[in-house]
């Protein structure tokens, strides 16, 4: 996974609201087709609910990446 | 040589920092030493929470409404005018009478927007509560729905996120109080995996929903409304129908920080999360809704954050170091019904923690709809 470079990242440690789940919805709207989105988190909930709702609007979960303290999720936009 | 500090946008925001600017150094304004400038378009300063009472008939929209004059400190240099390009090479800020304003500091107080066409449909077939303007047509609507359902949807990114639930508890209480609730049915949709980004609020409403029969649906995430079939589509393959449709449209930074490409493209500006400095620009801020930080966008964020930016002015102006940081400081009161409300407070290392509706946080609530014109000139 650490050959893949995002081409945005969302420092999304430490929200409570909107919190990271919130935050890559934003950022993958916004994004074209084919953008890799990072997301750092330090939410345990993102580990389950990142990939649940990326499953659910079809676009692809690159991988997770435990780091000190957080997580970088790597997300690409499908569609 | 006088040293000049311009503020852009007049909201909350803007118009705290300047007047907490002029109170931190009464003297260095007074003697010219700083100038504090502050421009803005709108010459009526509005209390955006108030819209929540005013769709729901609980208030009318003079109750909050100030001239931005009557606001403003001796010392603040108003400019009633809309800021229409920013230029950092330059330092520099068009007006949209062409005049152009220099700077040695800048601070961005541009707020968000909603945009009520992010959702194809959604101005035809939708109402709304976040301008004064759909407010007013929201209360129109709802006094002449008297059965069916009323769905509600989320956009991301929006303001003020407690106040779709405020808005359904309190309209919940009017139904029940009035006899009507057994007509009209209420259903709730967000865009995450729970029902609010807050986990213990999402823990709390939870419970709250079933006792108050608010249906719900998550990862709800609407891309198109038909206004015609009364149906909402969402970019997770769902279909749900409505009578009503009340939705939090997405909001987009304003038009100027896009015109001066300070910001992505749905116009946030890039800031530092502790320093709230714009990155890439050692004499430029951010705060309040303008910032792509992953923050509530509400009022309280922008006053918290306005108490720091103005520390760090002061130090600036007197040749020292920006040291003091913001820590993701945030207050807000979550109306429950009419006559009820919590409150909850966080930061970036503390989760809130919110506690049972009483009478007395309401009216702390209806008190301080009054305060915030203190707020604004700086007092607290």
């Amino acid at each position: 996974m650490s050959d893949v470079q995002a081409t945005k990242e969302i420092d999304a440690r430490g929200s409570f609201c909107p919190g990271p789940m919130m935050e890559l919805i934003r950022v993958v709207r916004s994004s074209d087709v084919g953008e890799v989105i990072a997301v750092l988190s330090s939410d345990q909930g993102s580990r389950r609910d990142i990939p649940t709702w990326v499953e659910k609007a079809k676009h692809e979960l690159i991988g997770i990446e435990t780091l000190d303290g957080y997580d970088r999720i790597l997300v690409k936009k499908l569609h | 040589m006088a040293q000049r500090v311009v503020i852009v946008g007049s909201g909350s925001g803007g118009t705290m920092v300047a007047n907490r600017l002029v109170r931190a150094i009464p003297e260095d304004v007074r003697s010219g030493k700083v100038e504090v400038v502050l421009i803005g378009a709108e010459s009526t300063h509005v209390y955006q929470p108030g819209f929540l009472y005013i769709a729901l008939g609980q208030a009318q929209p003079e109750g909050f409404k100030r001239p931005e004059t009557d606001m403003l400190l001796p010392g603040v240099q108003w400019v009633p005018e809309a800021a229409t390009k920013i230029d950092p090479t330059k330092k520099s800020v068009q007006v949209a009478s062409g005049r152009t304003i220099e700077y040695d500091f800048l601070v961005l107080a541009t707020g968000s927007v909603p945009d009520l066409d992010a959702i194809p449909g959604f101005r035809e077939g939708g109402h709304s509560f976040y301008t004064l303007e759909e407010s007013l047509r929201l209360r129109d609507a709802l006094q002449s729905f008297d059965h069916g359902k009323l769905l509600l949807i989320i956009g991301v990114p929006h303001k003020c996120p407690v106040a779709p639930l405020e808005f359904l508890f309190m309209y919940d209480d009017w139904l029940r109080r009035t006899g009507k609730r057994d007509q009209i049915e209420l259903e709730y949709t967000y865009p995450i995996s729970r029902l609010h980004s807050l986990q213990p609020v999402s823990d709390w409403i939870d419970q709250l929903f079933p006792e108050r029969n608010i249906k719900f649906q998550t990862f709800f995430n609407v891309e198109t409304v038909d206004p015609v079939k009364k149906v909402v589509y969402t970019l997770e393959g769902e279909e749900d129908n409505y009578d009503l449709l009340v939705g939090i449209p997405p909001h987009v930074g304003a038009q100027v920080i896009r015109d001066s490409k300070l910001g992505d493209r749905d116009g946030w500006i890039p800031t530092d999360r502790l320093t709230l400095k714009v990155k890439g620009y050692d004499n430029m801020y951010a705060i309040g809704d303008a910032t792509d930080l992953p923050l509530s966008k509400a009022g309280s964020t922008t006053h918290y954050e306005s108490e720091v930016v103005v520390k760090n002015l002061v130090h600036e102006l007197q040749g020292e170091k920006p040291v003091v940081l913001y820590d993701g400081k945030i207050y807000c009161f979550i109306e429950a019904g009419l006559d009820q409300a919590t409150h909850i407070s966080f930061d970036y290392n503390h989760p809130p923690e919110p506690s049972n509706p009483t009478a007395t946080v309401h009216w702390f609530k209806l008190a301080f709809n009054e305060m915030y014109w203190l707020s604004l000139r700086g007092l607290f």
